[in-house]
């Protein structure tokens, strides 16, 4: 046998941590850039009146998000509320009772497919059966809801990777003491997954609170000078509203916009801000 | 699912049946009064591989009962059989009769989740809980009962003192289990499983993880606890099957060969195989 050559190996090495990092630093300076030149854009607008002002087509510098920071929040809450437990639940039953057999394979790849639709057709969706369907109007509830069938598939996604993680020796150590199969879940399964599953709900904020074509279809108030009251209350969103000022000509309109995306982005740093503090929590304890 | 099936099963792939070691009819030397455990016709299947073939074993209450044999003869099946683990596995299927206490446990009125709270298991590769050494301990009894924080206190100190671990943990009690040493864990595993005073505990090659000291504490350990409960262990190792077990099973492509007093077993066994087996020539 001839020996390979020791220094193409340590070449080769070289080279591919070379390439790994060129990886990383695109990333990492795309990202930088495109911050950068937003805050720049935005600095002249970012003003406490950003916050608490209504939308306002006029005068750039009245204009405000203050109705669409409330209507993300609310349905922001509202789409976790009801995406967590049923993504967590289908997540739990396709990865610990079903058996694998047809009917949980055609689960499967329904709920895989659900993941690769385009956001506007679940907006049409929602505007048929929530706003139409059910008379609920363009309200919160329909947005949230609507919302709420969009993020499910990368919650039951990410929820069985998470599941699926968990070895299964802990599994039998507490079927083996007598438990049944939901005490094993609910007592050692579920804490175990936490962490993967604070993941899945870190996604299912990132999604909800970036969608604007369903809100749009479903129809959000972009002249809207009230807080939503309520899940039956009118509502408008952040990139709604956003996309509301960009359609404005002059770069003041897009100094507003890029306020708005910096105000977006905030919120969803202190959403997963709190998520991966609870996340490293929980890890501390692990297999 | 299917991964647990991969994984258990896959060690249990087809031996290839040597000629010359064709296995003869099975020869049970000693007779069990009073069985604890008593298997009659046991046959275990992975779909359609036969794992465990028309097994007949008593098994002596408050002793212990050795099952040795070389890796895929089926000796962890049949443990596995006696509080019905295998029935988390896909295709696993059992036929014959298997009592404890002389109810059939694959009868119709068996509860597999009161069984296995009766029959405890010792897995091969210590399993703690993710969670502190005492919630490790308390998880049995918070599975069964509605308990005050004393008597959890009582039974956690209990069961660890009775597995000869409770002066190394009494101070890092909150700690977590996965910080203690294998052998610390898999004694912290045994008083786990003595935490909800099982009747029997079963043992699927316990140290085969563990180094030579933490070997010798968990068989002193098992001294202890033979005289209060049935233990049956599953063991590779020879050495440690003719230390501590006062009966001993051989089995060889999942049929039993050679049942006898231990003693009698590695000394004069009767049979080719067992010999062979005894002497390291195959296995």
């Amino acid at each position: 046998m001839k020996p390979k050559s020791r220094v193409v190996r340590k070449a080769k090495e070289a080279g591919f941590v070379i390439i790994f990092l060129a990886g990383i630093g695109v990333a990492l300076g795309v990202l930088g850039v495109l911050l950068a030149s937003l805050i720049v854009t935005a600095a002249p607008y970012l003003t406490p009146t950003l916050i608490t002002n209504y939308a306002n087509y006029q005068d750039p510098t009245r204009a405000g998000y203050a109705a669409a920071i409330a209507g993300t929040l609310w349905i922001l809450s509202l789409t976790l509320i009801f995406s967590l437990p049923l993504g967590i639940g289908a997540a739990i039953y396709l990865e610990e009772y079903s058996h694998g057999g047809r009917i949980s394979r055609i689960l499967q790849a329904g709920v895989s497919n659900l993941a690769g639709v385009p956001s506007v057709v679940f907006g049409l969706l929602g505007l048929l059966v929530f706003v139409r369907g059910l008379h609920l109007g363009a309200v919160v509830l329909a947005g949230a809801l609507t919302l709420t069938i969009l993020v499910f598939p990368y919650v039951v996604i990410t929820a069985r990777e998470a599941i699926r993680a968990v070895p299964q020796s802990i599994r039998d150590a507490a079927l083996a003491m007598g438990a049944t199969k939901w005490q094993a879940i609910r007592r050692q399964v579920l804490p175990a997954a936490a962490p993967g599953l604070l993941t899945a709900s870190i996604l299912a904020a990132a999604r909800t609170i970036g969608e604007t074509a369903p809100l749009i279809v479903i129809g959000a108030v972009v002249l809207q000078t009230f807080l939503p009251y309520g899940p039956d209350s009118p509502f408008v969103a952040l990139p709604v509203q956003i996309y509301a000022y960009i359609d404005l000509p002059g770069p003041e309109w897009q100094g507003v916009s890029a306020a708005g995306m910096i105000v977006l982005l905030l919120i969803l740093f202190a959403f997963n801000a709190v998520a991966i503090v609870g996340r490293n929590r929980m890890q501390r304890m692990r297999w | 699912m299917l991964r647990s099936l991969v994984k258990r099963a896959a060690p249990k792939a087809v031996v290839p049946e040597p000629e010359v070691l064709q296995v003869p009819p099975p020869l049970t030397l000693v007779d069990v009064e009073d069985p604890a455990i008593e298997s009659r016709n046991l046959s275990v299947w992975y779909a359609r591989k036969h794992a465990i073939r028309e097994v007949n074993l008593k098994i002596q209450r408050k002793g212990i009962t050795a099952i040795i044999g070389p890796s895929g003869c089926g000796k962890s099946t049949y443990l596995r059989a006696i509080n019905r683990m295998n029935d988390t596995i896909r295709n696993c299927r059992t036929t014959g009769q298997l009592l404890v206490e002389s109810e059939d446990v694959y009868g119709p009125n068996v509860d597999p989740v009161l069984l296995r709270r009766k029959v405890g298991l010792i897995f091969q590769k210590p399993n703690p809980f993710p969670k502190t050494v005492y919630r490790n301990v308390a998880f049995g009894i918070q599975l069964h009962y509605r308990a005050t924080k004393e008597e959890l206190d009582r039974v956690v100190e209990a069961a660890l003192r009775q597995a000869n671990l409770w002066d190394e943990v009494k101070d890092r009690l909150d700690d977590s289990a996965l910080g203690l040493s294998g052998g610390q864990q898999q004694r912290l595993c045994i008083a786990r499983a003595l935490a909800i005073h099982p009747e029997m505990l079963l043992m699927d090659e316990p140290c085969s993880a563990l180094d030579p000291v933490a070997t010798a504490k968990i068989e002193d350990l098992m001294f202890e606890l033979k005289k209060v409960m049935t233990i049956v262990i599953v063991t590779h190792n020879m050495q440690q099957a003719a230390r501590i077990a006062d009966h001993t099973a051989f089995l060889y492509l999942g049929k039993l060969v050679e049942y006898n007093v231990t003693r009698e077993l590695f000394e004069r066994p009767t049979q080719e195989l067992t010999e062979n087996y005894i002497t390291g020539r195959f296995g």
